[in-house]
Order: C-alpha cells, then sequence, then structure tokens
C-alpha cells in the first residue's frame, strides 16, 4: 500500500514519534476504506435483493425500481408452488444437517481421537469429497441412484446434501477434537464414568460449539445447492431449483422476499452464537 | 477377580503398618512394553513393588524413566504386558479404569472445563449413584478440607492454578478411593506456591489417610514429602527406601547422582581395618569407608561422600578418617553456605558446602591449596 512509501519518505525529516503516528493515521485511513470496500462488495447484491423485495414492478420482470411496497411480505406464500418449494427445502436442509452432524461427529471424533487402520485413507476421502467438483458429484450420484434403480426425489436429495455435508461436520469436529487434552475424557473414566458415559457427560458438551458449527455449515450448504440437488432432485423442485426455473419467466419479488427473510435468519444466529461466546468469555 | 496375591508380597515391607493385611497396591512381575513402529519398547523392564496402607509413596525418575506408566498402569489406563496388579489384594491387572478403586491427580489437571467447582467435584459420586444430600455433605467436606468453600459455582478457567490444583485433589478425594494417584501434580505452579502446595498435601493426606502415590521428577519434592521413595531409571527400580536411605546410602551411581549432589571416588582397597576399606592414595591421603566384613582389601569400590559432611582445612589436618587435598577452583556463596569446587589429588572434582554458621569470611578462596576430610561414616561405598 502507498501508506508505506509515505512513511518512509517523511521519516527522517520529522520528530520520532512523529512519524509513527503518521503513519497510523494514514495506515487507518486506508484499511479503513479498504475494509469498507470489502465489505461493500460482499453485501452489495445482498441489499440489492432485499431492495428489490420492496419494489413495485408494472410488468414480468423486477430488475428497476419503479415504487416502494410491502405488497410482497403480505403476499409472500401466495405462489403455491414456490412455498412448497421452499417448505421442501428448508425440510431437506433440516434432515440432511442433522444427519451429517450425527455421521460427521463420529467421524470427526474417531479421526481426531484414535489411530486405526485406515484412518489415514478416510482423513484422504473427506477432503476429497469437500474439494471435488459439485457438477462431477452431481453427476455420479446421478448415475448411482439411476443404476441402482431408486426413485429420485426429495430423498435422494437428502442423501446426497448428507453425502457432502458429512466432510465439512467431520472436518470442523476433527479439528477440535485434537485439540482436547486427552486426559479430560481419561478423568472421567478415572472418575467411573463409562465410555458411554464420558461420551455424552464429558466430550460432546466440550465439543458441542464445533459440531453446532458444523450442523449450521450443512444446513447452509444444503438449502441454496443447486448443482447436485439438480441432478439428484428427479421431478422434486427444491427453493433453488424453482428459481432457475423461473429466471426465465421473471422472477416474482416474492423470492426476494424469501431470500431477504432466509439471510436475516442467517444474520439472526450468527449474532446470537457471537453473543452467547461474548458472554462466555466475559464471565471467564 | 479377586485371587489372592503370592505370600511374598503380604509380607512385603510397610513403612505406616497394614490396616487389612494386604499392601494397598502391588506389583508382581511387571513389564511393560509399548508398540513403536512395529517394535516393541519397554517402558518398564521389571517391576515387584508392595505400597503399603497409608503410606506416601513417590515414584522419582527422569523423564522417561516409567514412572508415569507405572502409575497409569495403577490407574488402569495402561495394561501390563506381563505381570499382575493388585489393588488392596484383588487382582485388577484386566480391570478397566472406571471400575478402579483409585483416583487420580491429572499433571494438566484434567478438570471439566464446561463443569463448575461443584459439578467437577460431584463427578464421581454421581457416577457411583451416591444419593443426592450425601453427595453435598461429603463434596462440603473435601472442599473444606482444601479450603474451597465459597467457590462452588465457579469455572474451571475462572480460577488460578493453585485453586485448579485443589478442585482435582478434591475432585479424587472425595470419593475416598483405595489410593490417590499423583501425577507430577506441582510442576505447573510457580516455586512459592508449589512448596505451599507440598505442605499442604502432607497435611491433606493426615487428615483423609489415603494411600498417596506421587509421581515426580523433583527429587526435592520427594524427599521432603514421602514415606517411602523408589527411584527409577530406564524401565526399573534402582532404589526403594525412606527419603533418608536413599539420601545418605544411594544404592547405585545412579542414585548417588539423581539425589542431590554427590562427590564420587573409585579406588583400590589397601586394606580392611575395624570393618573400614582404607583406600591408600599417598602423601598420607587416604579415604576411609565402612564396609561389610564379606569385603576384601584388593577389589576396587565406588565411594560417595555428600558435599555438607566434608570439612576444609588451610592446614594439613590430623584426621582419623578420610584426607584429600587439592586446588579450590570456585567459591560461590549461597546465602546460608558457600559451595567450594576443589580438584583433588583422587582425580576427580569435589564439591563442598561449608555452613555459614561461623565464619565471617570464606575458609579458602580460589587457587588455594586446601585438604578435605570427613568422618568414616560419612563415606558410603555404593553396591556393596
Amino acid at each position: 500500500m502507498s501508506t508505506q512509501t509515505v512513511f518512509k519518505s517523511d521519516a527522517p525529516a520529522t520528530p520520532a514519534t512523529a512519524p509513527r503516528r503518521r503513519f497510523r493515521f494514514g495506515g487507518e485511513q486506508a484499511m479503513f476504506a479498504y475494509t469498507w470496500l470489502i465489505i461493500a462488495w460482499l453485501v452489495l447484491p445482498i441489499i440489492l435483493m432485499i431492495i428489490f423485495g420492496f419494489n413495485n414492478p408494472h410488468g414480468r420482470y423486477n430488475q428497476t425500481w419503479q415504487g416502494f411496497t410491502l405488497k410482497w411480505y403480505r403476499e409472500v406464500f401466495s405462489i403455491g408452488d414456490l412455498t412448497s418449494a421452499l417448505v421442501l427445502s428448508l425440510v431437506i436442509a433440516v434432515v440432511s444437517a442433522l444427519l451429517a452432524g450425527a455421521l460427521g461427529t463420529g467421524i470427526g471424533y474417531a479421526l481426531g481421537r484414535y489411530q486405526f487402520r485406515g484412518a489415514g485413507g478416510l482423513n484422504f476421502i473427506m477432503f476429497t469429497t469437500i474439494s471435488s467438483p459439485e457438477l462431477i458429484m452431481g453427476i455420479s450420484l446421478l448415475t448411482l441412484f439411476v443404476s441402482s434403480g431408486v426413485g429420485l426425489g426429495a430423498v435422494t436429495i437428502t442423501i446426497a446434501h448428507v453425502m457432502f455435508s458429512i466432510s465439512f461436520v467431520s472436518t470442523v469436529v476433527r479439528a477440535r477434537v485434537i485439540t482436547l487434552d486427552r486426559s479430560i475424557e481419561e478423568a472421567a473414566a478415572d472418575l467411573g464414568a463409562s465410555p458411554w458415559t464420558t461420551f455424552w457427560k464429558v466430550t460432546f458438551p466440550i465439543i458441542l460449539p464445533a459440531v453446532f458449527s458444523g450442523v449450521l455449515l450443512a444446513f447452509a450448504l444444503s438449502i441454496d445447492d443447486f448443482v447436485v440437488t439438480n441432478f439428484t432432485a428427479g421431478t422434486a423442485t427444491t427453493f433453488p431449483l424453482w428459481i432457475w426455473g423461473a429466471t426465465r419467466v421473471g422472477l416474482p419479488p416474492q423470492v426476494n422476499v424469501m431470500g431477504t427473510l432466509i439471510f436475516a435468519a442467517g444474520i439472526l444466529i450468527a449474532v446470537i452464537t457471537n453473543l452467547r461466546s461474548r458472554a462466555k468469555t466475559k464471565q471467564a | 477377580m479377586s485371587t489372592s496375591p503370592p505370600h511374598h508380597a503380604v509380607t512385603a515391607t510397610s513403612a505406616t503398618g497394614e490396616r487389612t493385611g494386604h499392601p494397598a497396591i502391588e506389583f508382581v512381575g511387571v513389564r511393560k512394553d509399548y508398540l513403536s513402529h512395529g517394535e516393541a519398547v519397554p517402558a518398564v523392564k521389571s517391576l515387584d513393588l508392595a505400597i503399603a496402607q497409608g503410606e506416601f509413596f513417590s515414584l522419582l525418575g527422569p523423564s522417561g524413566c516409567g514412572k508415569t506408566t507405572t502409575m497409569r498402569m495403577i490407574a488402569g489406563f495402561e495394561e501390563p504386558t506381563t505381570g499382575k496388579v493388585y489393588l488392596d489384594g484383588s487382582d485388577v491387572t484386566n480391570v478397566s479404569a472406571n471400575k478402579r478403586d483409585v483416583n487420580m491427580v491429572f499433571q494438566s489437571y484434567a478438570l471439566f472445563p464446561h463443569l463448575n467447582v461443584l459439578q467437577n467435584v460431584s463427578f464421581g459420586l454421581e457416577r457411583k449413584r451416591v444419593g443426592k444430600s450425601e453427595i453435598k455433605r461429603r463434596v462440603g467436606e473435601i472442599l473444606e478440607i482444601v479450603s474451597l468453600t465459597g467457590m462452588e459455582k465457579r469455572h474451571p478457567k475462572e480460577m488460578s492454578g493453585g485453586q485448579q490444583q485443589r478442585v482435582a485433589l478434591a475432585r479424587a478425594l472425595v470419593n475416598h478411593p483405595r489410593a490417590l494417584l499423583l501425577d507430577e501434580p506441582l510442576g505447573a505452579l510457580d516455586l512459592k506456591l508449589r512448596q505451599q502446595m507440598q505442605i499442604e498435601l502432607k497435611r491433606i493426606q493426615r487428615e483423609v489417610g489415603i494411600t498417596f502415590v506421587y509421581v515426580t521428577h523433583d527429587q526435592g519434592e520427594a524427599l521432603t514429602m514421602s514415606d517411602r521413595i523408589a527411584v527409577m531409571n530406564a524401565g526399573l527400580i534402582e532404589q526403594l527406601g525412606t527419603p533418608r536411605e536413599i539420601y545418605e546410602k544411594p544404592a547405585t551411581r545412579f542414585v548417588a547422582g539423581f539425589i542431590g549432589t554427590s562427590n564420587i571416588v573409585e579406588g583400590l582397597i589397601s586394606r580392611v581395618e575395624n570393618g573400614c576399606a582404607v583406600l591408600d592414595l599417598g602423601q598420607g591421603e587416604r579415604i576411609v569407608a565402612p564396609v561389610p566384613a564379606s569385603v576384601q582389601a584388593g577389589r576396587t569400590v565406588e565411594v560417595s561422600v555428600r558435599p555438607e559432611k566434608i570439612d576444609l582445612h588451610r592446614t594439613p589436618p590430623q584426621a582419623t578418617g578420610s584426607v584429600l587435598s587439592g586446588t579450590v577452583t570456585e567459591v560461590v556463596y549461597h546465602g546460608t553456605s558457600t559451595n567450594y569446587t576443589v580438584v583433588t589429588s583422587a582425580g576427580s572434582d569435589f564439591v563442598v558446602f561449608d555452613q555459614n554458621a561461623h565464619d565471617a569470611e570464606d575458609v579458602a578462596s580460589r587457587g588455594e591449596r586446601v585438604f578435605l576430610t570427613w568422618a568414616p561414616q560419612h563415606s558410603y561405598p555404593i553396591g556393596v
């Protein structure tokens, strides 16, 4: 950044303390601008989406601002297909996040805690599923489902979502388990707890924040997944699939409203989590 | 499950008396190998040991000597490769940790971070399905013993290291275990607190009357607190005895070097008179050490002498015991004593601690020629 050069050329001429202040001042300004630029970049599309939820378009296309209205919020569930697509997406997201949470926690705990035959391979597979392109995953899942004669629909979507979410959950949980002092579990055993009791009374409460973020991640991945879903859906229509179909004929503002609501829910969860962890650190 | 241990074990040494007739803890022919890259590496080579009821017993040694492995075999976290472990007379070799009636204080304390003091300390009793009112009574009692009354609602991370240490102690002791295992419990504390906790631990042990097994690499800690000490090295017990025995009569060169400071001279026995071996070094210099009757002239011995037993003289002394001469190479003032390093005619460097009780100034200065003397009973021949 240019501030560094300013500091260098000015430094010898000014008193010992001044250049530091000037540097910090200039650096602060630049940092400030830079930060807001990034934030704007990140949230501008979202803000636009929110704004157009309040637009009052006359034709099919909700692309130019034509006046403020709350109509779409009142009529958010008036398009039956869209509403059922959203409901299906929410159901799939909740179910797949919980399943991936349970399975991923088990795998993550095993990988973080024990050395076993095949641990390295399993770890490798986890990272492969994270890094492999969704398109490939979608095609191979479709092949798998079709060749094994499983009818495509909500169930196959859920299976697919659980499949790609597990790796994320297990990676997050594994990272937490690795840093967990092993003697804490030994202490529980020493005090008479069976392995089962040790896990539920000691290990699980300690790794719960990691499990929680893994589940949230799985939920977020599922609710807006398009590529894999598109291959595994059959005739089922999820929220992203419905939007994709609607783009050709013009998106109704209800989509913006629903997007806004999902975004708001995400923000709410983030804020609550943040406040809770802040309260915890304050307590400490 | 409760097979009786072999007879010899029951009559094993006991420092503080036996209540049940069985040692609190016993190892018979125990060996423990770890698998490392497909190879068996011994952590404990051969262990036969009986720890008496109510004893404060220390396992002392450098890191990697097998002391922690030994303790973990008592707790049930490790299973011996061969041999048997008995608790209070019953064979627990294959009993898992959660079913053994011993409790442990971990080096890292291993407190449950999500539970407060009360919940931490109650954990063991809840597992045993002790009644609520009984738990309350016992937890209250133990928190008083470790001086933590009023801190019940605190979480571990809101407490100092010393306080966490007490919680760990209370969490273990509240279960009235047959033995309490302490794995370098004071290692993380600063010196002042450590000394305080040493006294505190001793007091608590007297109060609860439970067998304490204490793992440490700190010889000072072991000497001040223990009824008996097992000095371990390379998977074997080098010496087992009271602190005084271990300090005054080190059985091996390792023990002599590991516990405190020792001066060790090796030499040929010139003659044996009045139960003492005399190592004549010429020019009136000699080392005199008491030896058993079996020891004859003509063999070599290693003689150890503690630095504080040696007297320093500027002029040739008229002594009946050992006499050595040498040159002072180092004088270090320590407040209560002055430490001299002397290069002696016997070939080795001697360290001498001279108490600053009477002398207003140093007995000798650097480069000066001095004479070292000590009484025959302060020489200790190693391993004879």
